[in-house]
């Protein structure tokens, strides 16, 4: 049986989402080939007159791309940058990320479900970057959430999962597919979020940073896999105290 | 008039004009005029004015912010 995941009418394979920021051809190249990602996000900003590239060119025509809605500050915003992404004919998926710290770069909650709210009603497939507090995610599904990303360290960090116990609190009482984004640093971590029962995992930072891009993509992919085969299993009980012989106690050569 | 957040005096150009001129095409942007989406179609017709504030956007790399 095929283990996939679905947003809005699509169906995912690949659990790994490639964030594309301090982007080269190079990261996109080893995210797709190396991890597999089905999913890239982007931005939407105003037109470079000095850069003429065009990131649509290194991503290739199977992979679902997921425009963000960075730079808004409130909800407004965010529904304008939609409506621009949208305009870009690239699809209907948006990624809402609402910002008005700049310093911690922490998502506004509120102004997310707004968001999230106004754009459901428009069939966009949303998927809101959150900061991970059940109360917040409830009313991101009633809004008509697609998927819930909650950070698992602020933004670049590489921290990794810092706000453990409170996205397996999503995962256990949201029955939408969530997704572990932000601060992720290392495959362990991605590894660790996959077990705990997360749909998947975005990385950005921690493989645009690493020595070698095309590894550390491949090692993301692997991490992921392994951390979803684990959870699909069923991880082993852990004994609250002493030991327990997993050897025959019989026989001993005494 | 104002285009990407910069002061400019119209000058008879239509937004398609505008596009091209700063080396991009119309398939790779989206254009807002007064904070509402202007279609592709519309491009070569509307020559933007005194009042008017155009936004010209593409995709560009992206994580998170």
């Amino acid at each position: 049986m095929s283990d996939t995941f679905t947003l809005g009418n699509k169906e995912f394979t690949s659990r790994f989402i490639l964030g594309s920021g301090k982007y080269s051809v190079d990261l996109i190249k080893a995210a797709v080939e190396e991890a597999g990602a089905e999913i890239i996000t982007c931005s939407v900003r105003r037109a470079n007159t000095q850069k003429h590239e065009n990131i649509l060119e290194y991503i290739p025509d199977n992979v679902t791309l997921l425009p963000n809605t960075s730079g808004a500050r409130n909800a407004e915003e965010a529904v304008r940058i939609a409506h621009l992404s949208r305009e870009l004919g690239c699809g209907d998926y948006v990624k809402i990320e609402i910002m008005g710290d700049t310093k911690y770069l922490l998502p506004d909650n509120n102004e997310t479900v707004k968001a999230t709210e106004m754009l459901s009603k428009e069939g966009f497939v949303v998927l809101p970057y959150m900061y991970p507090d059940l109360y917040a995610a409830r009313a991101l599904r009633d809004a008509g959430a697609a998927a819930i990303m909650p950070l698992a360290s602020p933004i670049g960090s590489n921290r990794g999962l810092s706000t453990k116990e409170f996205i397996q609190i999503l995962i256990d009482e949201i029955d939408l597919p969530i997704i572990v984004d932000a601060g992720i640093g290392k495959p362990s971590e991605a590894c660790a979020a996959m077990e705990m029962g997360a749909a998947a995992v975005m990385c950005n930072t921690a493989i645009a940073t690493a020595g070698n891009v095309e590894q550390m993509a491949s090692a993301f992919g692997d991490a992921i896999r392994a951390g979803r085969k684990a959870y699909l299993a069923g991880t082993g009980r852990v004994l609250e105290r002493g030991a327990e012989a997993s050897d025959p106690l019989l026989g001993f050569l005494r | 008039m104002q285009i990407n957040g910069e002061k400019c005096t119209p000058d008879g150009r239509s937004v398609m004009q505008i596009i091209e001129d700063m080396g991009l095409k119309k398939e790779m942007v989206a254009v807002e005029l007064n904070e509402e989406i202007l279609p592709k179609d519309e491009y070569e017709k509307y020559v933007p004015g005194e009042e008017d504030v155009v936004e010209i956007v593409q995709f560009m790399g992206g994580g998170a912010f």
